[in-house]
């Protein structure tokens, strides 16, 4: 099986996302090649050859004149497999991939069972065994769900790509995250409302609690998103990475990308109505119940202590 | 100007699932069902650019038995002008690539200018159906939306990254975007217009028509991941569940000390 590893790259730097791709291609006993839009002076540790594309003349984020790369490389390899990461950077450029080579699309895989992808369904509450009807198949992995245990090493051979990309969308520059505020990366315990909260004006108790504790207080994003909670608060993948000792998940469901925010936390407390909430795989401590009955309770209590 | 919205009906996340008899799907019955949340960005925005531009048709699109009518329904009290149902009772068993298909085979001849799709679906979540919808009808497309904005043939959108960074893209109609959480605040539906929204053209389609393509890949079986970790649950009354919490933090942790 011939296999093609697409890397990213953002605002001038190699992602360290490769890995993930790399530990994916060995799992399926795979001969790969991996393929870049980026530039020589950062290049991933990989012994293989790595096919460049200037990021200066294809652009970082041109999918038109990307898609038309990959398809040619996977023509010239002869490949069977495009693995591209579940990020946004993968998730938009794979399905044009898939469209161009006439090949199934399986996206978000968390593991290979049996040789067979699985992906999940609904929240993560269920999982689903696909099988690829077509000769040549693109994937996308779950960020996280595969990496190499130890740092990726091996130096790889450059083949450059040269030309231009032509594309029918502009790509004007990027905008920072919003920054300033808490920075909850520091804080020690964390206590964050989700949408089980149910209104704004429970945020309060989650508050509350997080003082209790002598912590901070953080949110989901759909609790961000309707601007109950400013959004340097929000825990997750397009909010902040936190590790504290202790964090405490308040009506939060538990979503992937929720998880890849506060999973290294110490120690992790979730208070949920629903038992069979994904986020009891990360919860050390599982409390069902209703968190506006509960949240005050437990302050009342913290605070008499 | 001519915009398609496309919106899946999909069951509540936090409905209790259970494996069909054929273990390829979740069981259809005794689930509360609503529209697929990044759909309703995408219904809102499409609204707001028809009031923006004025004359503009709106048309909502959903694939799926005769019970999506009611999310349809939904998008029409919103706003939308008219509902093009493509009547499948069996959606579920359909890959991407197939509704896609049917969504593009829809489409085809009738020019729209911009398309707006979800980016992802709740339940399957395959984050796909919208860039091949782009890519079989020729379109450019956009994914990952959270800001919009529309002058003259031209569409200024930010994309969101990793990180919570935005790209920022110009892009020409005819366009597909496929919409992020946060976009704007879908809007709910008024009683009045929930009423003249019952007088809204919601044609039903049969799916048979518009299916040009082979699936390209199938579900082998659905089933529940193993439960990890296996912390410790507390069930019960909600007092004593806190003086339990609080026990479990002084032993375990050292944030009580
Ligand atoms: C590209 C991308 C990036 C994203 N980035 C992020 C991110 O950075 N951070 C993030 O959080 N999300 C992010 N999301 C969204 C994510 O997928 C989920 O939609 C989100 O995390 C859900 O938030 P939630 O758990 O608060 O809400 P829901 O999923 O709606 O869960 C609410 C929970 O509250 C429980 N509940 C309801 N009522 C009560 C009650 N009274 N007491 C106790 N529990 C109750 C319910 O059982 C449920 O489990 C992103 C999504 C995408 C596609
Ligand atoms: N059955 C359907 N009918 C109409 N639109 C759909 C359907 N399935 C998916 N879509 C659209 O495609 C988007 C992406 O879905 P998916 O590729 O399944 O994650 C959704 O947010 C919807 O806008």
């Amino acid at each position: 099986m011939k296999i093609v590893l697409v890397a990213e790259y953002r605002d001038g730097k190699l992602l360290g996302s490769y890995g993930e791709l790399i530990d994916f291609a060995d799992k399926m006993g795979g001969e790969s090649v991996m393929f870049l839009v980026g530039n020589d002076t950062d290049l991933p540790k990989y012994d293989g050859v790595v096919y460049l594309a200037d990021a200066e003349n294809f652009g970082e984020y041109n999918p038109d004149a990307h898609k038309k790369l990959i398809v040619d490389l996977v023509g010239k390899e002869q490949a069977d497999m495009v693995v591209f990461c579940h990020s946004s950077y993968g998730w938009d450029l794979a399905p044009r991939v898939a469209f161009a080579l006439k090949a199934a699309q399986v996206s978000e895989i968390v593991e290979i069972a049996d040789g067979l992808p699985v992906t999940p369904v609904c929240n993560a509450k269920l999982r689903r065994t696909v099988k690829v009807k077509t000769p040549q198949s693109v994937v996308t992995l779950q960020s996280g769900a595969f990496g190499l245990t130890e740092e990726p090493a091996g130096s790889p051979v450059i083949e450059k790509i040269e030309g231009n990309g032509e594309g029918r969308i502009e790509f004007t520059g990027y905008e920072e995250a919003e920054s300033g505020g808490v920075d909850l990366s520091k804080a020690q315990i964390i206590v964050s409302a989700g949408r089980g909260v149910g209104k704004p004006e429970n945020v309060e108790m989650i508050a509350n609690l997080a003082k209790a504790l002598g912590g901070e207080y953080g949110a989901s994003r759909p609790v961000v998103d309707s601007e109950w909670v400013e959004h340097n608060r929000q825990v997750g993948t397009t909010g902040q990475t936190v590790s504290p000792k202790l964090y405490v998940a308040c009506g939060i469901s538990g979503a992937i990308q929720h998880l890849a925010g506060m999973k290294k936390s110490e120690f992790i407390v979730a208070v949920n109505t629903d038992r069979d909430a994904p986020i009891a795989e990360a919860a050390d401590v599982f409390v069902v119940a209703d968190l506006k009955e509960f949240v005050p309770l437990l302050t009342e209590k913290i605070q008499s202590l | 100007m001519k915009i398609l919205v496309c919106i899946k009906q999909v069951p509540d996340m936090e409905s209790k699932f259970k494996v069909d008899t054929a273990g390829t799907w979740y069981e259809k019955t005794d689930l509360a069902w609503r529209m697929n949340e990044y759909d309703e960005y995408a219904v809102e925005q499409a609204i707001q650019l028809k009031e923006q531009v004025k004359d503009a048709d709106l048309t909502v699109l959903s694939v799926g038995g005769n019970q999506v009518k009611e999310t349809m329904k939904k998008a029409l009290a919103m706003g939308c002008d008219r509902g093009a149902h493509i009547e499948d009772d069996s959606s579920s068993d359909k890959e991407p690539f197939e509704i896609a298909g049917i969504i593009g085979e829809y489409a085809k001849d009738k020019s729209f200018d911009l398309i707006f799709t979800g980016m992802q679906s709740q339940d399957r979540g395959s984050a796909q159906v919208g860039i091949l919808v782009a890519e079989q009808l020729d379109m450019s497309a956009v994914s990952t939306v959270v800001d919009f904005s529309y002058s003259d043939g031209t569409v200024n959108v930010k994309r969101e990254l990793e990180g919570g960074v935005k790209a920022c893209i110009t892009a020409k109609t005819p366009l597909v975007v496929t919409c992020q959480l946060g976009l704007n605040t879908p809007r709910y539906p008024t009683l009045p217009n929930i009423m003249k929204a019952k007088k809204k053209e919601l044609l039903s389609l049969p799916v048979e028509d518009l299916l040009k393509v082979e699936p390209r890949q199938e579900t082998v079986k659905v089933y529940f991941p193993e439960k990890k970790g296996g912390g410790l649950v507390l069930e019960g009354d909600a007092a004593e569940l806190a003086d339990k919490l609080i026990q479990v933090l002084k032993e375990k942790t050292a944030v009580l000390a």
